[in-house]
Parts: structure tokens; sequence; C-alpha cells
């Protein structure tokens, strides 16, 4: 069980990281939310998998019972889950935005908010004296 | 009464953002209601400090669930004198936000975003609880995704889109390392973590976790291989936003990383110490390098914020009492000195028309009051004595000559030395050098010029004030410094009595 849970998690962060090395946004956001699960996969396996009881307290007794899931981690995964939709919502959003605005979801096309190119090339000789140089 | 005031400077930016929420169509309202809320937000945290002060660390069980069940608040004094510097910022950037430009700023929801982000740096100061920092660290996240791309300008959705992804990674990073110290160590109470984290077996997964914790706070407070994302966002938002950013954002990954490492990591300090000494000089060297090059007043201020997060990790790295005290001299130093010097450029601005040091100039003989401004908190963030500077790099590099980190030392040396050129370069630029023809002021009234210059002249007393009269907050420091190094006290302080105490070995890695 732990095994295939291992390989299950390993393959779902090859794949966001196979889509975080695309070069546009949305696979990005893609890969952002397989990378997710992953994580909240992992999280349910360090709080011990085996457990198919749920974990709830039954009417006479006090405590959980020795075989029942670990409620924390669920909890956990819960909050995870909530707070990883929102990020994602939020950028999905601003992905769109940026299609709407830039007219473009490949960040290296987007030239906006580091350095306008004349700022960078006034520091560099012109293209012509650097040919000169290196001749 | 403390249990309620530890939950204070939480409560009161949650309720703050609230009612500016519900207030959405009234601007003119926001403003007073949110500028209230700041103020009551720095009083709590002024009470709070003056509590840690005299009795030590204060707890506070969320729900009367004990720790290491419940979520536990704790305040010692480190998170105190964060909270009373947050609350500050709150004050003086909530001034600041009445100046140009206020009334379209509100309509776009500046208040409560404002508002929400105080909660989340709050919170992140507050807690106890590693699963809770995760929380409050995304509710910092969040409101700073849509302070930043505010205007919804060209270059705001590309830096936005840039800090948005990687702190997208940074915060799963985190959540994996959460997880696999709960799978560690079977609890989520920092305290308790602590307790536990020596007498783990597997020393080795649990540096490895150090690692990953190390990655993702690293990346919030944007050190060495992954400070990218700061440049290319910090200067396309709004002055005041970009204010509270610089002032607070990367402090509380600084913040995160302090607390995590003296507290769960420091029996391992051998192994960690020469790791984050390294990220230290790379952070200070990379950011001061990077701000030579540039020619926009606000991505030279960017690219020094980075610079300066090397010195505030040298206390960890050495993780002596002397150290760790000016690295909390050099955070409160710095947040107070980048704030102010990110709000004088809004001013230049204003008075010059433009951010580019080619298109200012002349401003001293136009504005030479506005000089003097700038000249205090430069200096300061030169390390030029006797200000506020000085005297956290001199804690800084003296802590690293005892500890016979001499490269740690010299670097810091020379980049202090690096930094005064940015700023001459600035002062060259934007003050002493004619005006060049196109320059012209941007209009504005009476109460804008007031409510833009009245904190920048508070800040600038203050980093005076820290320069001149440097005794109490050197005290200040040295208390919270010993207070962080006593790990037993903390654990004693939020689980109890009844814990055994912990054992300080090296670690059978």
């Amino acid at each position: 069980m732990e095994t295939l849970f291992a390989i299950a998690i390993g393959v779902l962060v090859a794949a966001s990281v196979y889509l975080f090395l695309a070069r546009d946004l949305p696979r990005l956001l893609l890969g952002f939310i397989l990378l997710g699960t992953a994580v909240n996969l992992s999280i349910l396996a360090s709080g011990r998998l085996g457990g198919a009881i749920p974990a709830l307290v039954g009417g006479t007794q006090t405590a959980l019972g020795q075989d029942a899931a670990n409620p924390l981690p669920q909890a956990l995964i819960l909050t995870a889950i909530v707070i990883g939709f929102g990020l994602a919502a939020f950028a999905l959003m601003l992905v769109v935005k940026a299609k709407r605005i830039l007219g473009t979801v490949r960040p290296e096309e987007m030239r906006d908010a580091e350095g306008a190119p004349d700022e960078v090339t006034m520091l560099l000789p012109a293209p012509d004296e650097r040919r000169r140089d290196a001749a | 009464m403390i249990q309620s005031l530890i939950v204070a400077p939480i409560l009161i930016p949650l309720i703050t953002a609230a009612v500016t929420a519900i207030l959405w169509n009234r601007p003119d309202v926001q403003r007073p209601v949110g500028l209230i809320g700041a103020i009551l937000l720095l009083g709590a945290a002024i009470l709070l400090l003056l509590e840690a002060w005299q009795s030590g660390p204060q707890v506070a069980r969320m729900g009367g669930w004990d720790a290491p069940f419940g979520i536990a608040l704790v305040i010692d004094l480190f998170s105190a004198i964060m909270l009373v510097i947050t609350g500050l910022m709150g004050v003086a950037v909530g001034i600041y936000a009445m100046g140009p430009d206020a009334q379209e700023r509100d309509k776009a929801g500046f208040q409560p975003l404002f508002h929400s982000l105080l909660l989340g740096v709050a919170g992140a100061f507050s807690t106890g609880d590693l699963f809770n920092l995760y929380v409050w660290f995304e509710v910092m996240l969040i409101a700073s995704f849509g302070l930043l791309v505010l205007d919804r300008t060209r270059e705001q959705i590309d830096g936005g889109l840039r800090y948005v992804a990687l702190n997208l990674v940074g915060t799963v990073v985190f959540l994996l390392a959460v997880g696999l110290l709960y799978g560690l160590t079977g609890t989520l109470n920092l305290a308790d973590i602590a307790r536990v984290a020596p007498q783990i077996e597997n020393q080795g997964a649990l540096a490895g976790v150090g690692f990953l914790l190390l990655l993702a706070f690293g990346a919030k407070a944007a050190v060495f291989p992954i400070f990218n994302w700061l440049p290319a966002a910090y200067h396309t938002a709004s002055m005041p936003v970009a204010a509270i950013f610089a002032a607070l954002l990367t402090k509380v990954g600084v913040y995160a990383i302090i607390r995590v490492f003296t507290l769960v990591f420091a029996h391992d300090t051998a192994f960690f110490g020469p790791i984050l000494a390294g990220v230290a000089i790379a952070t200070m060297v990379t950011g001061v390098l990077g701000a030579a090059s540039q020619y926009d007043v606000r991505r030279i201020l960017s690219f020094h914020i980075i610079s300066q997060i090397g010195y505030m990790l040298v206390g960890v790295a050495l993780m002596t009492p002397l150290a760790i005290a000016g690295s909390v001299l050099y955070i409160v130093h710095h947040i107070i000195v980048k704030a102010n010097l990110f709000l004088i450029a809004g001013v230049m601005r204003q008075e010059g028309g433009s951010f580019a040091l080619k298109k200012l100039g002349g401003l001293w003989t136009s504005k030479p009051v506005l000089g003097l401004l700038f000249l205090i908190p430069a200096l300061s963030l030169a390390g030029l004595p006797p200000l506020s500077g000085f005297w956290g790099k001199f804690a800084v590099i003296r802590a690293g000559l005892e500890a016979e980190a001499y490269i740690l030392a010299g670097a810091a040396l020379a980049v202090g030395l690096l930094t005064l050129f940015s700023m001459i370069k600035i002062w060259n630029e934007a003050f002493w050098k004619a005006a060049p023809a196109e320059a012209k002021p941007l209009p504005w009234t009476l109460s804008q010029r007031l409510a833009s210059y009245l904190p920048i002249v508070a800040l600038g007393g203050l980093t005076l004030t820290i320069g001149l009269w440097t005794e109490p907050f050197a005290q200040l420091s040295l208390a919270a410094a010993e207070e962080i190094l006593d790990r037993d006290g903390y654990i004693r302080a939020v689980l109890g009595d009844v814990q055994p105490a912990v054992l300080l070995a090296g670690g059978g890695r």
C-alpha cells in the first residue's frame, strides 16, 4: 500500500515538474494544482495509512479506536485544499487578465515589469561597436 | 485579560478588514476606519511588548485546548517586537496612503486588502504552531497578490505573475515540509516539535525537512538563489503597497527562518550554520551588485531589500547571543528605514515627475527638506554612524568577528560600502545634478502633501532616535536574543513544567 502510494505521489510530482517546464502559464498552473495534490497525498501518508474506519468516536467510547484513521492529516488536507483552490482561482484570473491586457500567456514575451529594453541596452556598447572589439 | 490581549493583534486587523470591506462604496469613510484600526493594532502590540518584557513569553490556548493539541499563540519578546513594528508600519503606511491617488486606490479595494495583509503578518508573528503559520502565510500571500495588482497596469500584471508563480511553488514546498515534519515528530506545535526533534532517530530526514523549510521561507524572504521575483514585482506596485511589502513581507520569511531554525533545528547548528552563512553572504553580495546596476529608484531599493536580508540571516548562521541580537536590531532598523525610503521615492516622483534617475534632478535646490529626509534613511541603510543602521551592522559584524567568521564579517563590511555607493548614486542623480528640462512636478494638494510627509518625518525621527539613543533598543534586542536561544524556556512556557528537559546533543546522524 505504502509503495503504491509513494509511486503515485512520485508520478504526480514528475508530471507537475514536466508542466512547470512548459513555457506557458496555464500549464504552470496545472502543474501547481498537481503538485498540491501530490503534497496532500504525502501528508495523508505521513499520518499513517491503513485505517479504513472513519475517525469518529462512538456513543459509549471516550477515545478513538486503535484502527481508526488519523483525523489530523484529514483536517490539514481539507485546509490545504481550500487554500490551494483559492490560490489557483486567483492565479487563473491573473492569467486570464494577462491574456487580455498583455495579449500573451508566455512569460518570455512579457517585458513590461523588468527593464525597458532601451534602459538595458544603454549600458552595453552598440552592436557594431561590439563586433569591432571582437574582430 | 492577557489572553484577549494576545489575540488582539489578530482580531483588530480582521475586524478592520471586515468593516472596510462592508464600506466598499464609501472610500472616504474607509480611510479613517483603517487608520483607527492600525493605531489600535499598534497600541495592542505595545501593551503586549510591555507584558512580554516584564513577565516572559505569553501563551494563549485557542478554544481552551491545551498545547500541543490545540493551536497556541506564543508571544515572546521577538514576536512582540515584530508586532509593534507591524503596527507602526500599519499606521505610517495608513497615513501615507491618504496621499496622492488615494481615491483610485481605495476604489480598487486597498483598505480591506491592506488590513488583511496586516492580519496575515500579525498572525504569522503570533502563532506557535507550524500549520497555523502556513495558514497565516497564505492569508498574507492572497492579500499581497491583490495589493500588488491593484491598479491592473501592464507592468503590474507582468510583475504580479512572476511574484505569484514563485510563491505558489513556495507554499506547496512549505506544506510538504509541514506534512513530513508531522510524520517525523507526530506534532505540529513548534515547542513540541522542538522538544521531540533532537530525539528523532532519522536525523537525515529531519535535515531534509529543514532544507524544504529553508527553501519555502527563503522564497518568501528573497534569499540568494530564489530572489528574482522581488525586483521583478515590488517596483510595479503603487507606492504605499511597495512600502508595506518592503517593510513586512520578506521579514515574515526571515522571522520564520529565525524561529524555526533556533527552535527545531538548534541541535543541528553545526550542519545548518555554514549553509545559512553561505546563503547570507551570497544574498548580501548579489543584492547589492544588482542594485548597483539599476537606474530606477524603486528597483535600486528593491535590490537593497535582498542585500539586507543577508545581514538578518547572520544571526541564525552564527547562533551566538550577540549575532541574534544583531539580527533583531537589524530587522527593526531595516523595516523602518526601508519603508521610509519607499515612501520618499513616492514623494520624489511627485516632486520630480519620475522614478527614473535619468529624468530626475535638481531636487536639492527645489526641495532641500526632502533631501535631508532622504539622507537620514539612506545613510542609515549604508550603516553610517550615528544612525540606526550603524548599530545593526556593528552588532552583526562584531558577532561575526567574535565567532571567527571572517569571510562573513568581511562580506558584510564590503556590502555596506557598496550600499553607500547606490545611495550616493540616487543622491547625485536625483538631488544633486541640474534638473533635466522635461522634469515636471506632479500637482498635489496641501493635505496630500501633509499625509505624505508626516510618516516620512516620523520614521526619520525614529531612525535618528535608534541611532542616538541606542541603549534601550540594544537591551531589548539582547533580551530577545537570549529568549530565542533559551529553547527550554520557550518549551516550558508553552507546554508547562511536566515535560522532561530536552537533550541537547549533536544528534546521531
